[in-house]
């Protein structure tokens, strides 16, 4: 087939039923201060991960709360934990035991 | 006669512990690598023995450490500890010289009074005092006995002691507790209604005490003298088998500790043989409780090392419990057994967090210049510009050539994984940065992030110098290699955990703090700092409590009126801003403010 240069893209259609939110209770409840999240940027903005690829810990928690955890584990293995994230959040959460507790989610439910 | 079937309990007791202790020594010794036990069995030949010794003789008996924390408390320690060794020794000459022998049943000096009546002259007093051993004993019975009232008086009233709260007790240390705190009265019936009964044989204060019991004791007082001594063998013997399962298990555990610290054992990172000796050598003491400022602070009151600990020897380790800890290393620092909490610590939340992998394949060692000296700002620094830039324009004024190996990018240095309990998974880190510091042929590494410094010096392994900016500054200031005009303006330096209490770097920082301020004294300073709460070993606490942390410590700064709040930290620098009515730099910032402005003016852009 000619090639135009165009892909057919991923649906990116959310389908909350479809989705486990387990994992989300689970984390939340762990570490209630990521709802106070205001999808602000801050975090992903400063990462020191970031600087070297497209590890968004932004978008990770955006997808942890939709119950999105496809491809959690991967992403979530490359950040240092060195809490920049955290010291920057102008909302107070505390990103490191948040990413702590999806590790610990993730081992638990054999993800 | 000699023997009495009242001596069972405390010889069955006594027996069962010395057993217990052995078998426990034998497996901590069977543990030993190659290189401990190389340094066991050379220390049991060495001089050493007799500093270990003499560290019994201070510690464990005088507590000469608890006395300086607290003369109340040190006396308490004191009295039980070496009055019941001074008790033991004397009742041994005097029972030795009783019988005639040299070596008699372990129960006899401590029973001797129901054996032996007697209102003689030793031969051995007559060159010395009569009634020498009666009286000593009956001395050393009282001491010990103002030592246990001050027990008793420490469970209510323990802020006379220097204690705000005292250590919670566990149902085996109550029974224990109240065996061991019924062994000297019990004794002290025992021998004042045997010599009450008898007439004789008593000293200054059994004798008379014993006199005024029988006169007001209806019953046959020989009888009654005999139910003490049951009772007073069954306490003992009680306290024995009971020992080993409480907090009381400190006393015989201390004394190896002793001996393997003196020999050159180490607590090393990780588990195992001595973490064990050292979590049972714990006296429960609750010194650590007052210090912690998760408690004085934030409220917190069930993570403190001794609770900790506790839960590690009852196998009830929680996830709350680990994590719940700044690893600000101020409970280390005071604990009078020297139980490094920290590497215990970090260990547990190891083991919660063993099969968590990390993925920093990412990270592909980007290659640098060649350069004598590295500066690397780590990434907090990267969160305060200012001071990786007045680093830099104090390094141009004087004319360094170095290399700012993280000017675009830091990779983390390694130490938040660890804090985190990923020894293991840090190890990518730090070989990635070690690649970069070697491929830079460099001979020093300058680093203005405490938190690297100190896993650069532990961890890495590296043959270069390694120096905090601090040390550094003062180095090239010394060698009049930067031009000072200084303002000395009032300032209260604030020692960063990992600088201080973790790398042992305080006097350098103050020494170059003479040269450009006017230091003032603060409460907390040295290794008595205080934590400023932003510590990346908490891993769950919320802001809230963060922020009480920081503003106890910010207090304490600001009662001393500084005009800038210093710091060497940027981690610290960060945190103390959020909440300081002061302004908040670091020594870096003060020392460029220092450089006279012609000097900068080229630099100025
Ligand atoms: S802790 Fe992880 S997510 Fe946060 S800034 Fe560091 S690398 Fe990024
Ligand atoms: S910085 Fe804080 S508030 Fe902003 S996106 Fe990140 S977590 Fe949410
Ligand atoms: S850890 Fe040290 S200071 Fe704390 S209770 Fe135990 S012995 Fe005392
Ligand atoms: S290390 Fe610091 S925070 Fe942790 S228990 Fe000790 S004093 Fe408290």
């Amino acid at each position: 087939m000619k090639s135009f240069g165009y892909n057919i893209t991923e649906d990116r259609q959310i389908d909350f039923d479809a989705n486990d939110r387990n994992v989300t209770v689970f984390i939340n409840e762990i570490e209630p201060s990521i709802l106070l999240c205001m999808g602000c940027g801050s975090c992903t903005a400063t990462c020191t991960t970031g600087h070297f690829t497209d590890f968004n810990i932004r978008k990770i928690h955006t997808l942890i709360q939709r119950g999105e955890l496809k491809h959690l584990k991967k992403e979530i293995m490359k950040c240092m934990l060195c809490g920049k994230c955290q010291l920057v959040c102008p909302r107070g959460v505390n990103l490191r035991n948040l990413i702590l507790s999806i590790h610990t989610a993730l081992e638990k439910s054999g993800l | 006669m000699t023997f009495n079937l009242f001596v069972l309990p405390f010889s069955l007791g006594f027996i069962f512990l010395f057993f217990t202790m052995i078998m426990k020594n034998r497996s901590w010794i069977h543990e030993m690598d190659v290189e401990d036990k190389r340094k066991f069995k050379s220390g049991l030949r060495s001089p050493r023995i007799f500093f270990a010794l003499r560290e019994i003789f201070f510690e464990s008996l005088l507590h000469r450490k608890m006395f300086r924390r607290n003369p109340m408390l040190g006396y308490m320690h004191m009295s039980f500890a070496f009055g019941w060794f001074l008790l033991i020794l004397f009742g041994n000459m005097e029972s030795r010289i009783y019988s005639g022998f040299w070596i008699n049943p372990p129960y006899y000096p401590i029973f001797l009074k129901f054996f032996i009546h007697d209102k003689h002259v030793l031969p051995f007093e007559i060159f010395t005092v009569p009634g020498f051993f009666r009286f000593s004993m009956d001395l050393l019975l009282l001491f010990v006995l103002s030592g246990l009232f001050l027990a008793i008086l420490k469970r209510s009233r323990s802020h006379w002691f220097g204690l705000k709260k005292t250590s919670q007790l566990q149902f085996s240390d109550k029974v224990t507790m109240t065996c061991l705190w019924l062994i000297f009265p019990l004794r002290l019936l025992a021998e004042s209604f045997t010599a009450g009964a008898y007439g004789y044989g008593g000293g200054f204060i059994t004798q008379h005490l014993g006199n005024v019991l029988a006169f007001l004791w209806p019953l046959n007082d020989k009888d009654v003298a005999y139910a003490c001594w049951w009772m007073y063998s069954l306490s003992l013997g009680i306290f024995f088998v009971m020992l080993p399962y409480s907090r009381y298990m400190h006393i015989p555990t201390e004394l190896i500790l002793i001996f393997y610290r003196n020999f050159g054992i180490q607590t090393r990172k990780g588990s195992g043989f001595f973490s064990e000796i050292e979590l049972l050598s714990c006296s429960r003491c609750g010194v650590c409780i007052d210090v912690c400022q998760l408690n004085t602070a934030a409220g917190i009151q069930d993570i403190q090392a001794v609770y900790f600990l506790q839960s590690i020897r009852h196998k009830q380790v929680m996830n709350n419990i680990v994590n719940r800890c700044l690893v600000c290393g101020r409970c280390q620092e005071v604990c009078p057994v020297g139980i490094h909490t920290d590497y215990q610590r970090l260990f547990h939340r190891e083991v919660f967090r063993k099969s968590q992998a990390q993925d920093f394949s990412f990270l592909n060692g980007e290659s640098t210049r060649k350069a004598e000296v590295i500066y690397f700002a780590g990434c907090m620094s990267h969160l305060t510009p200012t001071i990786p830039e007045a680093m830099q324009q104090i390094l141009d004024t004087a004319k360094i050539d170095y290399l700012y190996l993280d000017k675009d990018h830091t990779v983390c240095c390694g130490r938040p994984l660890m804090l985190a309990g990923k020894p293991v998974q840090a190890e990518m880190l730090i070989a990635q940065n070690k690649k970069t510091i070697l491929d830079s042929e460099a001979v020093l590494l300058v680093t203005s992030c405490p938190i690297c410094y100190r896993v650069f010096r532990e961890d890495y392994k590296l043959d270069i110098r390694i120096l905090h900016h601090t040390q550094y500054l003062l180095e090239l200031i010394k060698k009049g290699k930067i031009p000072l005009q200084a303002y000395f303006r009032k300032v209260a330096y604030h020692d960063p955990c990992d600088l201080g209490r973790g790398s042992g770097v305080y006097n350098d920082p103050r020494e170059l703090l003479l040269k450009i301020a006017d230091p003032v004294k603060v409460r907390n300073e040295g290794k008595d700092s205080l934590c400023c709460g932003g510590s990346l070993g908490l891993i769950n606490a919320g802001t809230e409590e963060k922020d009480r942390i920081t503003k106890e410590a910010l207090e304490n700064y600001l009662e001393a009126k500084p005009e800038i709040l210093l710091t060497a930290c940027p981690l610290c620098k960060k945190t103390f801003a959020k909440h300081s009515p002061v302004e908040v730099m670091d020594v870096a910032e003060l020392v460029m403010e220092a450089i006279p402005k012609k000097a900068g003016e080229v630099m100025s852009c």
